[in-house]
């Protein structure tokens, strides 16, 4: 009940600005090759998703999202875990990747096209690239966060390095590794979007560049507004994660506790 | 609360710890810092030393010296004849903070050395809901730390450290995060505890009347670089209670003590 009347203060904001946008492209009689109204818009999404069309570009790029996704995101859990415990590894590795990290990966997108080809392999080779970095980087930092008085009371309890691993880094590192992974799914999208602008015949991002080429603006709010839910669903899902992994930060942050009225 | 029930298993004999010329010097940029000058004590099997000194003299770093968390620059610490090389499953440990694991109840918690030590996890259970209850957290098994007040996520640190019945128990002034009242409270519970399991305990601490209330022994520290500066025996009668801080030799006991301690940290506040 609560989080439904949570939600209706920005869903508030939301129309008012959907309002205002329909309003203004009548009032001023915005030609739709500039602005689009909102039915417009609508009725785009509309016909792409009933007649079809928006489907297998929105199942590309979802399907380059998912793949590039699990895998960057899943290297950079295992090469940040070994950077952080591992001095050897540090050592070889660390300042490569912090110097590849202010690297603007875009920059990358012809070269990947070039080497992967123009099929869904290279935006996915995209995708991982660029949410690597937040979650590698997080997980070194979550990794680090965790209380060396913690790791001495286990040390001097016997337990083995594997254990602490297990039983205190990793859950220790939780709420930091969660929070790169959050980051890693919108910058994520951005690889897979910019991937299908340089060299794609399918996915939301081709849909975005044929439509504007054409001027069917239309179609590309309606493109965007396919992308934009993408990102809220897949932050949203890392949320729900977020509050179910790490339930005992939940207090802290004033989440759980409140007032009981009884009554 | 039944303290007997509770440490009705059979233990295993106590052991002495030995400091032997321990000093530990850490390496800076600027040079080489003492922290520990030389520090020698001896505990018997079966008793309750406490080593008593000011804030930041490097009793705790004593402490995780025994406890083989750190390694000293000279001298050695024996436990049992032993040197010790390591951490040793017959020894417990107290820390300052609770150090519990927030993603673990209570119950899993305590738990802890018996899973790292791979014990028979049956008979560790039975022992863990005894000592839970013997510290007062009965019902609260399956409650995570942070739905503890600070008192009771020690009371569980305390649990813990009994629960691979160590041979000897180190103690990093264990009460130093609770109340007046559940000090004192907690001393009288620690004292009867031991006084049935007779372990060895170092007991480290910066209280006076806290020392000489538990101790057999207490060895008093200098300020930093620490070395002993008094070793005096407890002569107080056991079983201790409240109305032993008010016998006429404990207030003696802790007046000695107390000049002792502002001899030592004065003289170093003068150097």
């Amino acid at each position: 009940m609560r989080r439904l009347t949570d939600a209706l203060y920005p869903l508030t904001t939301l129309a008012v600005l959907l309002l205002a946008w329909e309003a203004s492209v009548r009032l001023f009689d915005v030609p739709n090759y500039i602005l689009p109204s909102l039915s417009q818009v609508g009725e785009a999404l509309w016909r792409g998703y009933v007649e079809g069309e928006y489907w297998r570009h929105l199942g590309f790029t979802l399907t380059a999202m998912l793949w590039g996704y699990a895998i960057g995101s899943g290297v950079a859990l295992v090469l940040g875990a070994l950077v952080a415990e591992i001095r050897l590894v540090e050592r070889f590795v660390f300042a490569f990747v912090v110097g590849l990290q202010s690297v603007p990966k875009v920059a990358l997108a012809p070269l990947v096209i070039v080497w992967f080809g123009f099929g869904i392999e290279s935006k996915v080779v995209l995708v991982a690239l660029i949410c690597f970095f937040p979650t590698f980087i997080n997980v070194i930092a979550g990794f680090r966060s965790v209380d060396p008085a913690v790791v001495d009371m286990m040390h001097a309890f016997g337990a083995s390095r594997r254990r602490i691993l297990w039983e205190v880094k990793l859950p220790g590192a939780a709420s930091s590794i969660i929070a790169g992974l959050q980051v890693g799914v919108v910058l994520g999208l951005i690889g897979a979007v910019v991937g299908e602008f340089i060299a794609s015949t399918r996915g939301l991002g081709h849909l975005i560049q044929n439509a504007a080429t054409n001027l069917d603006l239309g179609t590309v709010f309606g493109a965007i507004a396919s992308l934009a839910a993408i990102g809220i669903i897949g932050t949203q899902l890392l949320r729900a994660l977020q509050r179910r992994v790490v339930f005992w930060e939940r207090g802290g942050r004033g989440g759980a506790a409140s007032v009981v009225t009884e009554g | 609360m039944s303290l007997a029930a509770a440490v009705a298993t059979p233990l295993p004999a106590s052991a002495a710890v030995e400091f032997d010329a321990v000093r530990l010097t850490y390496r800076t940029a600027t040079g080489v810092l003492p922290a520990i000058e030389e520090v020698s004590l001896a505990a018997a099997p079966g008793s309750f030393v406490s080593i008593l000194g000011p804030s930041g003299c490097g009793k705790s770093t004593l402490l995780k010296i025994a406890a083989g968390l750190l390694p000293p620059s000279a001298g050695r610490v024996q436990l049992a004849g032993e040197v010790v090389r390591g951490p040793r499953r017959d020894v417990g440990i107290v820390f300052q903070q609770p150090t519990l694991l927030p993603w673990q109840t209570v119950l899993d918690n305590v738990l802890v050395p018996a899973r790292s030590q791979g014990l028979d996890m049956r008979a560790a259970r039975s022992r863990a809901m005894d000592l839970i209850a013997l510290v007062g957290l009965a019902g609260f098994e399956k409650a995570y730390p942070h739905e503890l007040s600070g008192g009771m996520q020690q009371r569980a640190g305390l649990a813990r450290a009994f629960v691979h019945e160590p041979a000897v128990l180190l103690m990093d002034e264990p009460f130093a995060a609770l109340d007046a009242l559940n000090r004192e409270r907690m001393a009288l519970e620690l004292l009867e505890f031991w006084s049935r399991s007779r372990r060895t305990v170092l007991f480290v601490t910066h209280g006076i009347q806290e020392a000489v209330f538990l101790s057999d022994r207490v060895v008093v520290l200098s300020n930093r670089p620490a070395r002993v500066v008094e070793d005096i025996a407890i002569p107080l009668p056991r079983p201790r209670t409240l109305d032993t801080m008010l016998m006429p030799d404990f207030t003696l006991l802790c007046d000695r003590l107390r000049r002792n301690l502002f001899a030592a940290s004065g003289a170093a506040g003068r150097a």
